[in-house]
This record gives structure tokens, C-alpha cells and sequence, in this order.
């Protein structure tokens, strides 16, 4: 994908009116059911204070606690490689999958691997990566990538889903697009691909540091295949996943579903431990993978941001992610928290990057349903202040705040404002006073509405008037 | 009692109005008010904007300007929420200080006309304003307030956002202006200027859309507007 600011990028996304119809009807279908399971729970809001006090007890230890969890899951029969940078983790994956000859990887949904760009890697590797999750196949049937960080192909209606079957899954023959024919064409599809496999690719929603432990949380059971057929498991996992005790998980299993599908409960949640003989994979490989996290995790304010446990529900509330789509983010984290994570991991100054912190308007719908408290606008702001500006805005930013800073100059501007702008106000009269079409750069502003003009008597010269006067 | 009025760089300079609203209502609710002149910005352009060593001028800047004032009150929620978070100044959205502070629900506003109400993002959020204004207008006398549909949702404005992604603000706004057109109100109401110059723009392109208007030049009302 080419390097485009987002604003550019949303804009052409805006265009499509089939993408804004297909996200503004899912998005709102899972805000208001997210809305509705979040009111049943009485104690959400405590519980959100306590999933954030450990997260940050996380970021706090990590390294103690990294090596709790690596000395446990060793124990437990798991091998555990530590990964600098996404190179470093394909090596590793790669090379694993290599040794045992296989030739190709069953994979469950895992962020970590797209952040890290595993499947290209494994297919540059001559393997191939199969990916089990239903909507992650879909994007991978259409060579498209993910647009949201949880259903990855909501801007595909189903109609667009069967035509795309029709087209790359071997062996489809439905004609309808209800969603159970559709479902029921892709596990057929996936069986014998499970059964098949010899190893899989999996990333983990959590890793229990006290026991080693990991846990994946999944909706449709391919998870579960994948964890339990291939003698094979490799598990990319980034480093803030962890958690400390196991008596942690249980808020975290509550704030999760609710939060992200607006389900009272996950269907299919696996917790592993190790290896056990004779029964599952009896191979394990753990990747713990850093990519930039604890250089992040040393910034006081943006840390916060590793708190993130994927949820998605500040995508489903973001008005702007409504509107833009997740591709207009250029980065696998789209959304409320990719703004404030992509700039954070891959730098300010990167492409996307740099155009990601204004792509909010601040209005805190995010930091509302966060489960994990991240003051999501707070961090926004402080990646604007912390990143690349243009010049002329900040000549104009400065010479603003020296007029603003002294009584006489800002009364000086106000009348000379109000002065320069009297031609307007007779042109600005034939629609109630305001101007339809201004000169760059206010035409951003004209384009899509009318602008205001100084008034006539600011408030200050009529406060000196009627009250200061005798 | 005496209330410090803070009435934000925007009102001074572009909609007086909502400032001299404020002071009318106040002062015939029997408060005296004051206008400490050295006050400008609270600096929240320049914060939001990435710019934090101008605004922390400016925020300090609003702190000696008001030294010594016990209440002040405001006429917009977002620069409220800036004080707040920003500063120690005792500073209160007019609703809050109506509600709250002075313990006034009916402030005898007389504004016959169909009203929709609009709860932007930071009176809805950062100050968690909830029915604090729409108490206050449904007392007002010949007022019948509308019920805007999907009300939390941003107007699109975000300060400079507004420029820099113009399109999707665009698109926020469309989706606002037709919920406000949908209730049939002739007037659109809301808390802060900011966010009405940005929707005011976009209706003053629909001719049959409400007019906007600062819900505080509702309750200093005491007659039909024109």
C-alpha cells in the first residue's frame, strides 16, 4: 500500500458508499449490544479499575515477570526464544516451521503475527500460511487486508462474501448467502485442512506469569483445532500480554467478551500449559516478542497504550474509524488505539504515522468503553505535542499565543479582525451572516460549511461599553 | 454572588452573544459579575493542537487573570474541561453553576420555540454535564425541547481536525445535520460555540434545518425571537 497521510487515505475510503453502509450497520449492531451487556454488569466500572491497575503492575515488572513466566512454561515442557523486532520473530517462526518440513502453517487469528508481517515472510519462505478464522480467511481469499482489529472483514456485506467463495474456495457450490451457508462452506474448507497440518500458528490474549500458562479466546472453534491437532504449536506473543497471577484472568475473561463481541461470555477459551504428552501438540515454541514495546512502556503517558487487550470497542464508538474505514489507518492496529499505538511502535515520523494523532476529534468516546481505562485522547494529544509539525502552522501557533498573551494585542486584533473583515460581513449578509467560500487555506473549512465572521462588537468592547462606562 | 465570567477567545471575537447572554442571565438572577480583562485563551487550541509550551502560557496566563475569583463560570464546555484539567481555577460550565453551585433550575426564561438539543463531547464526557442543560431549558417558559436522535454522537468539529480531515468531519457533520433536520426544531442548542460555528455552518446550507444557538442566549431569554 502506498504511504498516504490519512486524511487523504479516509477520503477516498468516504467515497465508497457500499464500505460506509457496511460499517456504519456493524458497527452499530455491536456498540449498542456492547452497550447493552455492559449495563447488565454492576461492578463494570471498579473492574475496569482493577484490569488497569494490573496491566500497569505489567509494565512495571515486565522483565521480573517476563522471567516468572518463561521459568514456568519451561518447566512445563515449552520451549521460549525471545524476539527483538518483527525480523527477528519471522527468523525464528520460520525456521521452526522449516524444521519440521512442513509446507504449510494453520494459523488462529493473532494480531502479534500481522504486526510482525509473519505470512508474508512464511510465503517468501515458500510456505504457506492458512488462516482458520472466518474472517481472516475471507480477507485472505480476496488478497485484502484486515480493516478492524476483531472482525477483520467488516467492510465485506455477505453478498460480497459468497461472490468471493464463488471465486477462490475450492469446491464452493452455494448459491445463497445466509451466513450459516456460508460458515458451513468455510469449515468444510477447514477440516481437512486441520487435519492435515502439522503445525500451527497461534499468537495469546494472555500469559500467566505465575504458571506459565497461555490463553487464547475464540468465538468459532478453529482455535481449538489448531491448538489441539498439529503436533506442532508456535505461539507469537507480544510482551505486554502478561499477566501476573492466574486469579488476574478473571476479570479480564468479563471485561473482554462484552467489550468486543458484546457476548456475556466467550464461547471457546483455551488455557495451556506446556506440553503433556500423548495429548495435544507435543511440540511448544513460545516467541515473546517485543517490537518496540518496552521503549514504549518507558513513556509515562503513552505506556498506557500496553494496557490494550484487542478488544475493538474503540473502533465500534470511534465516529471518525465509522467513517474512514480501518484500511484509512494504514496500519494492522486501525482505529482509536492504532492512532495512538502504530506512532508509538514503528515512530512518529513513519508514513501513516505522523497523520495518525490528528485522526481523532478528541470526543473520548474510546476512553469511555476502553475496558482497560486507556485515556486514549489524552495520548493523542500527547503524540501531537511530542510529533512532527508543520512550519507554517507553528509560525501561525506562536505569533497566535503572543497576540493572545497581552490584553492590547489581543484587543488590537480583535478589532482589526473585526475592521478587515466588513467587506465579508456585506457579502457574509445574503446568507445570515456567514461566508460561504473563504480562500485557502480556510476553503478546508468552506468546502463543507459556512464560516463565521468576526462580530461586529466583540465582548470584550461591550463589556467596557455597558459596564464599565458611567 | 460574585461570579468571575470566563468568556472564552472565540466568544470575544466571533459570537459575543453567548457572553452577553450569560451576564444578562446572571445578573437578573441577582449576581453581580466580573469581567477580569487580561484573560484570553485557556489554551486548549494550542494544547489539542500539539503546541504545549504556548499553552501552558496561556493556561497560566488564565490562572493570574483570575486569582482571587472564588466562582467562575464559562460559556463553553471544552474550555471548562481545559481549566480543569489544566489549572486549579474554580471553573464551571454555566449549567454547573446554575444547577450546582447556585441551585437554580427555572431561571424564569421566557423562548417559544421548538428546541433540539445538542450534548457536545466535552459537556457530554470530560465534564459529564448529563441533564444538567436540558433541566434547564425544559423550564423554560413556551419551550418544547426534541429529543435529537443519536445525540452522543461527535458533531465532527474537533478543532483543527475540522481542516485537517476535512472530508470525514464532512461526513460527521452531514450525519448531525440530518438528525437535527429530522427532530423539526427550529432551533439546535448547544454548549459550546466551537462545535455550533461548525454545525451553524453546515445548516446555514439547509434552509428548513434549525437555526444555532448558544443555550445560554435561551435562558436569558424572555421573549420570541424573530
Amino acid at each position: 500500500m502506498a504511504v498516504m497521510p490519512f486524511a487523504v487515505a479516509a477520503e477516498r475510503e468516504l467515497a465508497d458508499g457500499q464500505l460506509r453502509a457496511n460499517l456504519g450497520r456493524a458497527t452499530r449492531t455491536i456498540r449498542d449490544k456492547r452497550a447493552r451487556v455492559v449495563a447488565e454488569v454492576a461492578d463494570w466500572e471498579p473492574m475496569r479499575d482493577r484490569a488497569a491497575a494490573v496491566k500497569d503492575e505489567v509494565l512495571d515488572n515486565l522483565a521480573e515477570l517476563l522471567a516468572r513466566f518463561e521459568a514456568a512454561a519451561v518447566a512445563a515442557g515449552a520451549v521460549v526464544h525471545h524476539a527483538q523486532d518483527a525480523a527477528h520473530a519471522n527468523a525464528i517462526v520460520t525456521g521452526l516451521v522449516q524444521g519440521q518440513r512442513a509446507e504449510s502453517v494453520v494459523k488462529i487469528k493473532s494480531m502479534a503475527t500481522q504486526e510482525i508481517g509473519l505470512n508474508e515472510a512464511l510465503e517468501a519462505a515458500g510456505i504457506t500460511p492458512i488462516e482458520t478464522d472466518l474472517a481472516e480467511l475471507i480477507v485472505q481469499l480476496a488478497d485484502d487486508t484486515p480493516s478492524h482489529i476483531l472482525v477483520p472483514a467488516i467492510h465485506y456485506n455477505r453478498s460480497q462474501i459468497r461472490e468471493l467463495f464463488a471465486r477462490r474456495m475450492p469446491g464452493f457450490t452455494a448459491t445463497s448467502d445466509e451466513p450459516a451457508v456460508l460458515a458451513g462452506a468455510a469449515r468444510e474448507y477447514l477440516r481437512r485442512t486441520f487435519l492435515a497440518a502439522k503445525v500451527a500458528v497461534c499468537g495469546a490474549n494472555f500469559a500467566i506469569a505465575e504458571t506459565g500458562s497461555l490463553v487464547i479466546v475464540e468465538s468459532e472453534g478453529n482455535g481449538r483445532m489448531c491448538l489441539t491437532l498439529p503436533e506442532t504449536l508456535i505461539a507469537v506473543v507480544g510482551v505486554e500480554k502478561l499477566l501476573p497471577r492466574f486469579a488476574d484472568l478473571g476479570d479480564f475473561l468479563r471485561l473482554l467478551p462484552r467489550s468486543s463481541t458484546g457476548e456475556r461470555m466467550n464461547p471457546y477459551t483455551s488455557i495451556f500449559t506446556g506440553v503433556t504428552p500423548g495429548d495435544g501438540p507435543q511440540r511448544l515454541h513460545i516467541v515473546l516478542l517485543d517490537n518496540g514495546r518496552t521503549q514504549v512502556a518507558q513513556d509515562p503517558v503513552g505506556r498506557a497504550a500496553l494496557r490494550c487487550i484487542r478488544c475493538s470497542a474503540c473502533l465500534n464508538v470511534c465516529p471518525v474509524y465509522e467513517r474512514a474505514g480501518g484500511h484509512a489507518y494504514g496500519s494492522v492496529y486501525p482505529g482509536p488505539i492504532g492512532a495512538i499505538l502504530s506512532p508509538q511502535l514503528t515512530g512518529q515520523d513513519a508514513g501513516f504515522n505522523k497523520t495518525l494523532p490528528y485522526a481523532s476529534t478528541l470526543c473520548g468516546a474510546c476512553y469511555d468503553v476502553c475496558p482497560v481505562k486507556i485515556n486514549i485522547p489524552e495520548i493523542l494529544v500527547h503524540l501531537r505535542q511530542t510529533g512532527p509539525k508543520p512550519v507554517a502552522e507553528r509560525a501561525a501557533m506562536s505569533t497566535l499565543s503572543w497576540v493572545m498573551r497581552d490584553r492590547r494585542r489581543w484587543r488590537a486584533a480583535l478589532r482589526a479582525a473585526r475592521s478587515g473583515s466588513a467587506p465579508l460581513r456585506l457579502i457574509a449578509r445574503r446568507h445570515g451572516g456567514t461566508l460561504r467560500r473563504a480562500p485557502w487555506p480556510l476553503s478546508a473549512w468552506t468546502a463543507h460549511r459556512d464560516a463565521p465572521l468576526p462580530a461586529a462588537e466583540s465582548f470584550r468592547d461591550w463589556w467596557r461599553r455597558t459596564h464599565e462606562q458611567s | 454572588m460574585r461570579i468571575a465570567l470566563f468568556v472564552t477567545c472565540l466568544n470575544d471575537a466571533l459570537f459575543p452573544q453567548a457572553g452577553i447572554a450569560t451576564v444578562a442571565l446572571l445578573e437578573r438572577l441577582g449576581h453581580t459579575v466580573a469581567f477580569p480583562a487580561a484573560q484570553s485563551c485557556c489554551g486548549q487550541m494550542h494544547a489539542n493542537t500539539g503546541y504545549a509550551a504556548p499553552a501552558r502560557q496561556l493556561e497560566r496566563l488564565t490562572e493570574a487573570a483570575f486569582a482571587g475569583h472564588d466562582v467562575i463560570v464559562s460559556p463553553s464546555g471544552s474550555c471548562v474541561a481545559h481549566l480543569r484539567a489544566h489549572t486549579a481555577l474554580p471553573a464551571y460550565e454555566l449549567s454547573e453553576l446554575l444547577v450546582d453551585v447556585l441551585g437554580v433550575t427555572d431561571v424564569g426564561a421566557t423562548f417559544p420555540h421548538r428546541v433540539t438539543y445538542h450534548p457536545t463531547c466535552h459537556g457530554l464526557r470530560a465534564l459529564r454535564l448529563g441533564d444538567r442543560p436540558a433541566t434547564l431549558l425544559r423550564a423554560v417558559k413556551g419551550l418544547d425541547l426534541i429529543d435529537l436522535p443519536e445525540p452522543e454522537q461527535c458533531c465532527g468539529f474537533g478543532g483543527t481536525f475540522a481542516l485537517k480531515n476535512a472530508a470525514v468531519s464532512g461526513a460527521m457533520l452531514a450525519d448531525k445535520i440530518a438528525n437535527a433536520e429530522s427532530t423539526g426544531a427550529e432551533y439546535l442548542a448547544a454548549a459550546d460555540n466551537s462545535c455550533l460555528a461548525h454545525i451553524g455552518g453546515g445548516l446555514a446550507r439547509h434552509p428548513r434545518a434549525p437555526k444555532p444557538i448558544h443555550y445560554a442566549e435561551i435562558l436569558a431569554a424572555t421573549g420570541a425571537l424573530s
